[in-house]
This record gives structure tokens, sequence and C-alpha cells, in this order.
């Protein structure tokens, strides 16, 4: 399985993550190098096995419905590149509301 | 014999008896610390202002003659444990001027138990490495030799420790981070059970598989290291809530009668004699100590590999997509519109290998390739699971080399991404299993420490431990110490 | 104009996001207050600080099994959440917790009443819990949008029905079916305007008789009932246009304008739709244990449906108006409360569904601030069984009543309305009135009938409105008749 250029750009677009169309070759070659571990997955025989998403086999804990946080705007938005008024700041966003 | 000779156990001792004071010992740090790190680079922050404020206020309990756990050991922790007011760069530039509004659950344990906080060592970018090449600080020197690499990616713990710039060290461990830099810089090192060391605070790469652990000189300050970063975290969703045993206690436990199992599939793989011969002499001195050895098989160890390179990737490209410049972080100057704020900032704040990840785990999960690939891997995870519950049918321990060889040169492996994650084939079963695993040093090659790898069943770090600690007793590769 | 004709066949298929109303967030303790200043009420957890981790709110849980319930759906155990991944500023994590493979509700359906009277219903898909997103600001920041991460985490539980509603008006009252419930279950204020209550709409249309699915648009940004019934007309009209010139239909979100009435696709990379769901990792599967499920059956209340039914039954109210009382709980107890007080369930239904309810309307006030209480209320009508005051003039007492918050039988005695009951003294008014006015009383005798009612009117007049109707009536005619 080889990765082509459209599926890269696909990728890169869904990880927010810029590349210059300049470094495709190698890092395709790369990505192609790691994706060729996953051919050894096919080999194994994995009817009736079940998917393990946790180690613990376990249940969710819960917490009761109480406000145990207040408000440290000033301390959790020290580090924030750009703040005002409270609010963090972005490039405008065009669309409706998700 | 110098104080940063001493094991932890040795300094806890000397404390409690004024030998000396947690400030003399926290000032022999520093200026070890200022001598030697500049050519290792295992620290990216020394706090060392406050690390003397923690020293005397240890020092005034003593007095008092009301000390805490660990009272005034100089201890560091990996740059990715979120220390608050203190600069939490996870290695990366990223998070180069991020200061955590908040401590991560290992820390605060840490500061309640008394010790003094040195700094925050340096470590493969986001824990993605392993060797500690991938940092935005520069590469961690192996203090053994300067010219090649302490393992990762808690190379800068264990540099650390190894160069005696501190007493022992925090780390974490995804497929190998605690135990194979244990190795290659002849420390003990422990990745516990997962659920057993609070996640909380510790800044996720792989949720499912990350876990907290130490590294130490010696299997007797690791069970004391343990004793303070063990139990539950109701902060944590994952955390276990069982009780936490007396490490100390545990490994005193007698060993006769120990079953050690010998994975059949892992001795089968390429490495070079002197790896085998140093595992050969350590399940002899095991023999002498009364354990009884057994051939076992992982008929599905081959997986590994492959399964951990499609979920780790998996797990951290959604981990990793809260980076975007908004809220904390590096971001981009300049964005034209929001899509070039998020692409620029990851672009330009990431390394090449976090990026890579990041798109082999977007691939993984992408629509097409879930099930081929994410759900594949979630049940070849279980089948290589299910090879450690049958395992651990008729035996204790499971006994590996820990690493396929010793260290490398710096730049030797950071063309080949593959030969780079070979380094982590004997760690990454316990990861994917979540089970504990300790590596410790029986032997060396070249001046190079070789290490030597238990894995145990859920929830038995003591005896790991235990293990560990009675090797240490009848040898002495864990004394050996860098010319430093 | 309206092209839903007999070619044309619609498929609605709705998705309702209901805020639950909990004290804390879904993942965190932060504050689910409404109204705080900017990212007051965003603690760590919910802007997704390094090392953070989710715990769940165990209040939710209650909420979902009470809502699926009263959806006669299956409450799903274990029940686990998963990671939706996309990239906007008002979603911190860069993913949203959600719920995919095993949804806490699933397979349920809800039975409304059609505007001919009968009962169609209509299938729940699945209802699952998720977090909500923040909100961006436009306005006041040149070229920049302010995120404010308050309501982010805020719990939010996700009802898809199935695609079985034929037509705007069963949108609707599917929307106020589900509205209704909640509000019952008080698991949710569900205010539409506020947006505790959302609703998008996927619309599809076919030819009549074909089996197969048109494709279709889902529609967001409908705030209020009307808003979507008007919406999902104007997507249905639009669909069959196209349809009709030969076009075809883009499968794609759309935003309603209210302003315009128009929906207008929103922009966006269709790959760009590729979420990537995969099991959460930082969350366990959550066992609901049958004893957990058995209380919660138990603590249910009596729920819309139930109560109508037993209005009929009970209060022999008709179908209608015990629709309308029920409908509200607040109202339903309020009607409730009064009737055990006044014993006349239907003049009490009255009164409610009239003056009461136009007072309310007229101050625009919820039933909570009402001015009179369901008592004092209850009181008043009884004063009408017992005939201390008339109908008529039970009216004014209800406006003094709103104005002063005063009882019914303080303002009956300090204005002295009670009614005249006294034969004798109505007989006496009479003879006055009859003796004052002998020009009509001759024309009456002549055969002008209508002039009883001017002869009533004197005599409500000459006392002040406080004679009892009835017996001037009886004492009159029987005066006239000599």
């Amino acid at each position: 399985m080889s990765l082509s250029d459209k599926e890269l750009q696909e990728i890169a677009y869904l990880a927010r993550i810029n590349i210059d169309k300049k470094n495709f070759p190698d890092l395709k070659a790369e990505l192609d190098q790691i994706l060729s571990l996953f051919n050894k997955l096919n080999l194994a025989d994995t009817d009736n096995v079940e998917a393990m998403s946790h180690p613990l086999n376990l249940s969710q804990p819960t917490r009761k419905d109480e406000v145990t946080e207040t408000n440290e705007r000033e301390k959790m938005q020290g580090n924030a590149p750009l703040v005002q008024s409270g609010l963090f700041l972005v490039p405008k966003v065009i669309e409706g509301d998700n | 014999m110098n104080l940063d000779e001493l094991t932890l156990k040795e300094q806890l001792n000397g404390l409690k008896d004024s030998s000396f004071s947690s400030v003399e010992l926290t000032e022999v740090y520093l200026k070890r610390i200022n001598q030697l790190d500049a050519s290792i680079n295992s620290y990216i922050t020394v706090t060392e202002d406050s690390a003397l404020e923690q020293a005397k206020e240890s020092d005034k309990r003593y007095k008092r003659n009301e000390p805490l756990l660990l009272d005034g050991i100089p201890i560091a922790h990996k740059d990715i444990f979120c220390t608050e007011d203190v600069l939490t760069t996870c290695g990366s530039k990223m998070l180069s001027n991020f200061k955590a509004p908040y401590s991560s659950t290992v820390v605060s344990k840490f500061k309640n138990d008394g010790i003094v906080m040195l700094g925050k060592t340096n470590m493969d970018e986001f824990a993605m490495g392993s060797s500690n090449e991938t940092s935005y600080f520069g590469p961690v020197k192996n203090p053994w030799n300067l010219e090649y690499v302490p393992g990762g990616s808690s190379g800068g713990s264990a540099a650390c420790v190894s160069a005696r710039l501190a007493s022992a060290a925090t780390a974490t461990d995804t497929g190998g981070s605690i135990r194979q830099p244990a190795a290659l810089c002849g420390l003990t090192g422990i990745k516990p059970t997962y659920g057993r060391v609070s996640r909380y605070g510790m800044i996720a790469f792989a949720s499912s598989l990350d876990q907290g652990g130490v590294l130490t000189r010696t299997a007797e300050d690791a069970a004391l290291m343990m004793n303070t970063m063990s139990g539950h975290d109701h902060r944590d969703s994952t955390s276990l809530n069982v009780e936490v045993p007396d490490y100390s206690k545990a490994i005193e436990e007698d060993i006769s009668g120990l079953r050690i199992g010998l994975p059949k599939e892992f001795f089968e793989q390429d490495m070079p004699d002197y790896i085998r011969n140093a595992t050969e002499d350590a399940i002899k001195v095991y023999k002498d100590l009364g354990a009884e050895f057994q051939e076992i098989s992982f008929p599905n160890i081959g997986l590994s590999l492959p399964v951990y390179y499609v979920l780790a990737p998996a797990e951290c490209s959604a981990n990793l997509s809260r980076y975007d410049g908004v809220r904390y972080g590096y971001r981009c100057e300049n964005p034209k519109n929001l899509e070039d704020l998020y692409m620029r900032t990851r672009d330009e704040g990431f390394g090449p290998e976090v990026k890579r990840r990041i798109l082999i785990g977007t691939y993984a999960l992408s629509a097409g390739y879930y099930d081929a690939y994410y759900l594949k891997a979630q049940k070849c995870r279980r089948l290589v699971a299910n090879d450690f519950t049958e395992a651990f049918k008729s035996v204790d321990v499971i006994l590996s080399p820990t690493t396929p060889g010793t260290s490398f040169k710096t730049g030797e492996k950071t063309s080949d991404p593959i030969e780079m994650y070979l380094q982590d084939i004997f760690t990454i079963p316990a990861n994917l299993a979540g089970l504990p695993g300790i590596s410790f040093p029986c032997g060396q090659n070249n001046n190079l420490p070789i290490g030597l790898q238990l894995v145990g069943n859920s929830l038995q770090e003591g005896k790991l431990l235990m293990a560990a600690h009675k090797f240490q007793q009848v040898t002495d590769w864990h004394k050996e110490m860098p010319n430093l | 104009m309206n092209k839903i004709n007999n070619q044309w066949e619609t498929v609605i298929g709705l998705e309702i996001h209901v805020q639950l109303s909990t004290n804390s967030k879904l993942f965190s303790g932060a504050s689910t207050n409404f109204g705080a200043l900017p990212n007051t009420q965003a603690c760590n957890v919910d802007l997704a600080m390094p090392g953070v981790l989710p715990v769940l709110n165990e209040e939710v849980l209650k909420m979902a099994v009470k809502l699926g319930i009263a959806l006669n759906a299956r409450i799903n155990s274990p029940t686990s959440f998963a990671r939706k991944n996309y990239f906007y500023p008002d979603s911190p994590k860069g993913y949203q917790i959600s719920q995919m493979d095993s949804p806490i509700v699933e397979g349920g359906h809800l039975d409304i009443e059609l505007e001919d009277g009968s009962i169609k219903r209509i299938g729940v898909t699945r209802a699952h819990l998720e977090e909500d997103a923040g909100k961006s600001l436009h306005e006041d920041f040149e070229g920049q949008s302010g995120i404010d991460l308050n309501r982010a985490g805020t719990p939010l539980i996700e009802i898809v029905s199935e695609p079985e509603i034929s037509s705007a008006s069963e949108a609707v009252a599917y929307l106020k079916s589900i509205h209704s419930i909640i509000r019952y279950l008080n698991i949710s204020d569900g205010n539409m305007a506020e947006g505790s209550m959302r609703c998008d709409a996927n619309v599809s249309v076919r030819k009549r008789g074909e089996g197969e699915l048109g494709t279709r648009t889902e529609t967001k940004n409908v705030n209020s009932f009307r808003f979507v019934e008007k919406a999902i007309n104007y997507e249905v009209n639009r669909q069959i246009n196209v349809l009709e010139s030969g076009g075809r239909i883009t499968q794609e979100t759309r935003l309603y304008d209210s302003q315009a009435n128009t929906t207008r696709p929103m922009r966006s990379k269709e790959f760009a739709n590729d979420y990537r769901y995969f099991p959460e990792p930082d969350l366990l599967p959550v066992i609901l244990e049958k004893g957990f499920i058995d209380s919660i059956k138990k603590e249910m209340p009596e729920l819309p449906e139930e109560k109508k039914n037993r209005f009929t039954q009970d209060y022999k109210l008709s179908e209608y108006d015990s629709g309308l009382l029920s409908a509200d709980k607040d109202l339903a107890d309020f009607f409730e409360e009064a009737v055990k007080i006044s014993n006349s369930s239907k003049l009490t239904a009255n009164w409610i569904m009239g003056e009461f309810l136009a007072e309310l309307n007229k101050d625009n006030l919820p039933i909570s601030d009402s001015k009179v209480s369901a008592k004092q209320l209850g009181t008043l009508i009884s004063r009408i069984e017992d005939s201390t005051i008339s109908g008529k003039i039970a009216k004014d007492v209800f406006e003094k009543m709103w104005e002063s918050s005063k009882g019914p039988d303080q303002i009956i005695a300090e204005q002295g309305l009670e009614q005249v009951t006294d034969d004798k003294e109505i007989e006496s008014m009479i003879d006055e009135v009859i003796k004052n006015n002998p020009e009509q009383l001759q024309q009456y005798q002549s055969g002008k009938d209508r002039l009883f009612g001017f002869f009533v009117g004197q005599v409500m007049k000459a006392s002040q409105g406080k004679a009892n109707p009835k017996q001037v009536n009886d004492i009159l005619k029987s005066k006239l008749e000599k």
C-alpha cells in the first residue's frame, strides 16, 4: 500500500498540518515504510476476537453533580497567545455555529 | 563517598540521622548540574531557587523531628508532568513557553512527601522517540559516552540520574520509554501496571498505553519512589482503586521458587552475542538465587510492533489536536485566517517525528481504513494480551533482554524510523497488555550498560522490585557509574 | 407556493440536542450556570489544558435513563464514549467526547397527535450523551472572533428520530412532545431561544410510491417551533423545485435564515466531515445496574400522555382541554392545585385557559411568577360556585387580585362585592325599577319581549351588578307576568 499525493494532502488537512509540496516525496516514503508494518496485521486470525480498547477490565467511576471548580480565568489565560475582554481571539470564523 | 554517589535510601538515612542536611545535598546536585549538564543536556529547566527553598523547609522539618516520607531528597521530574507555575514543555516548541496553571497528581504527591524538585528533564518531543534526539531543546547525551544516546523518550531523566545530577527521576513509558533508557544508562527503571499511577497532569501521548514510573540507581530506591507515586486518583477515570502495598517491604520477600518464564520468540529475535551472554549470566544468577525457569511461548508477539504503531499514533493524533495556538502554546505569526492558524501553528510547532505519527494515526482512523487498521490492531492487541494471560498461568515473571543492543551513536538511527522503532521490540508488549515491567543493569559491553527486563502480572510491581533487588544484592552492575 | 401535493412525499428525521440541567459539566466540576462572564466557568479540563482528563457526572446518567424510559427505549449497558474528531475553535480538545457504538438509549418511540386527531408513532433511533461546545462571538473584534468556553463541556443529550416524519407540522408536533417530556422529567428547561434545546432537520423528498429515499440535506439554526415549520417547508419546496426542473439535490448542511425565510448551504470541504470516531481511551465503559435503572423507573413522574388521559378520565375534561392543560407540567400542577379547592374542574379549566393564561401572557410571566396562586384562584372559583359572587364580578375580582396580590375573600369584603341573594331585597329592587320605568313596562306588556333584557340590566345597575342573575330572572319574570 502506498500513499497517493491526494491521500497525503487529505490526511494533512484532516490533521491541520501544513506540508510543503516539496516535502511530499520524502514524507510519503517515510510514511509508506511505517504503513508497511501494518501488513503484518492482516496475517492474524481475529475472527471472534474482541477488540481491546482498555487494558483494564473495569467500569467507569462517576462523580457527584457538584460545582468543584472556581473561577481561575486569569491563571488559566496566563499562557494565551491572544486574549481580549476575557475571550480567546482567533482569526474571524465565518461559518455559522456548529 | 560523595553525597551524590549515595543511593536515595542512603541519602534518606543520612538526612534522618543528620549526617548532612537537605540544603547540602541539594547544593551538591546543583553544583554538579552547573558543571556537567551543559555537555549532557538532561535538564530543560533547573529550578535552583525554589529547590533551595524546599530544601530549607525540609531541614526545618527534620529539626522538628517531623519529616515527611521522602523529605529533602532532590529529584527531577520528566518535563511531561505539569508543574504549577513552572515551565512544562514536553520537549516541544509547541509548549516551549508553557507555564502549567496546575500540577499533576504525581508532582503533588512527591511534593506532599517532601522531595526537593531540582528541575524538569529533557525528553523526546511529546514522548515520541527512543533516543531523546527529537527534543526541541536538543539531544541528550549518554553519560557513559557523550557521543551516544541515553535512550528515550525519558532520556533526560535517565541521563540525569545516571550522571548523578539528581537522586532519582520520574518518567513515563508508553512503549518502553522508561525501561529502554534505563537499560542504555545502567539504571533501574520501572513501568507499573496501567492505572497504578495517576495520569492526571501527565501530558498525554497514547492514553491507553501511557504510564508514569521512575528511574533510580537501585530497586530499593525505586520501591521508595513507587510508594509515593502510586495510588488511586479520582481525577483519572482509568486510575485503579486498589490499595498500594508497601513496596519497601515487598522487596524483602523470599525469592526461592520464583517461576521465571523465558519467551521463546523473544530469544529468536536478532540480537548481538553480548546481549545473549549477559542474559545467560543473569539467568545463572537467578538460578543460584533459587528461581525456577520455564520456556513459554508468545505466538502473537510478532504483532506487537505493528499493533503499537497503529494504536499509539491513532490515540496521539487525537490527543495532540488541542495544540492549535488558541488557548496556550506556540502560535504562528500573522495567521491569515483560521485554517492558516491551525496549519502553520502545527507545522511549525511540532517536530518531524511527531508530525509523522499524527499523520499515520489520522490515516489509521480515517474512513475506509478504520476497520482494517485501528479495529484490527485492537483485536490483535487482545491476542498479545491473551498470550500474557496464558503465560502467567504457569510463571510469575517473564525474563528477557530489555533492548536488542546497547546504546548507539547520536544520529545513527535517525534516518530510518523503523530501525528506531525496533528499539522497543521487547518493551512494547507489556504496554499493550497494561502489565508492569522493570529493567535493571545486568552487564556491560564496551563500557555501555546492558539491561535485563522482567515483566509481571497485573499489580505485581512488588514481585518485580523484589526480584530486581535480590539480583542487586548479589551483583554489582547497578553500582557501576559513568566517569563524571 | 406550496409544492407539497399528491406527487411528492416528504421524509424528515429530526436530531434534537437537549442541554441537561445539571449543576456541573459532563466531565468536569465547573458550573453550568447561564450568563457568566466569558471563560469564568471554564476550568483546566474544559480548556483542554495538556494533561487533563474527563470524569463522568453521575446525574447525567440518571437523566438519560429517565429520558430513555419516557421514550419507551432500551437502556444499553455497558454504554461507552467515543471521540469525534474535528477542528473548530469552540471545541478545545480538537475532538468532542460523544457516543458512537453503544449509546445509552436506543430503539424507542414517541406517539404524536396529528392535526386530524389521529395518533402516529415516530421511532426514536437513539439518544446519546455528548459535550457541548463553546461559543464564538463575531462582533466587537476587528477581523477576529472571540471564543468563550463557558459552555464547553455542558452535558447534551442528542435525540435522533427515525426518518418517519412526513410533514413540517408533524415535525413540530414531535418537537413539542419532546419539549414537554424533557420539562416534565425536569432534565432540561428546553428553551429553544436560549439554546437549551436545538433542532436540526434532515429533509428529503421523493415521488410518491418510490421506495428509495431521496438525497437529504441537513438544516441547522432553527431556534423556535415556528421556524422549524417554516424552514422545513421552505426546504421541501426548494428540493421539489430543483428536482422538477431536472436538477439533483446536493447532500449538504444548510443554515436557516429566519429573516429571509430561506436556507443556504454552509461552506465546508466534503472529506472534512470524516470524524474518525474511535473509543474514548480516557473513559471506561459505563455499567448501568438493573437496580439503578429500576430505582429510576420508580421515581419517574407522570408523563404528559398519562396526565392527559387522567385529566380526561378523572376530571371529565374534553380531550382538547386535557391536552392543553397537560402540555406544560407547571400548568397542569397549577390546575390540580386550584381544583382541590374549587372542586369544579370544568370551571377551573376554563378560567385557567382563559383569564389566567391571558394575564400571564400580557405580563409575559412564567407560571412560577404568577401574581395569583393556584389556591387563590381555586378560592375565587369556589365563590362563584357558592354564589357569593357572579361570574362577571369574579372577572373584576381576579383583575384586582392580579394587581394587588390580595386574596379573593379580602377583595370581595373590601369592595362589598358579595352577591345579593336575598329574594326580598331583589324583589324590592325589581319593584323599584318597574315603578321607575312605566313606559317600558307598558311596551313589554304589549309584546316587546326583548325589553326583558332592559329590565334585567336596570336591576343589575341598581344593584351594582351584585344581584344574583338567576334570581333576578325568575323574580322579574313572575313580576312582569302580572
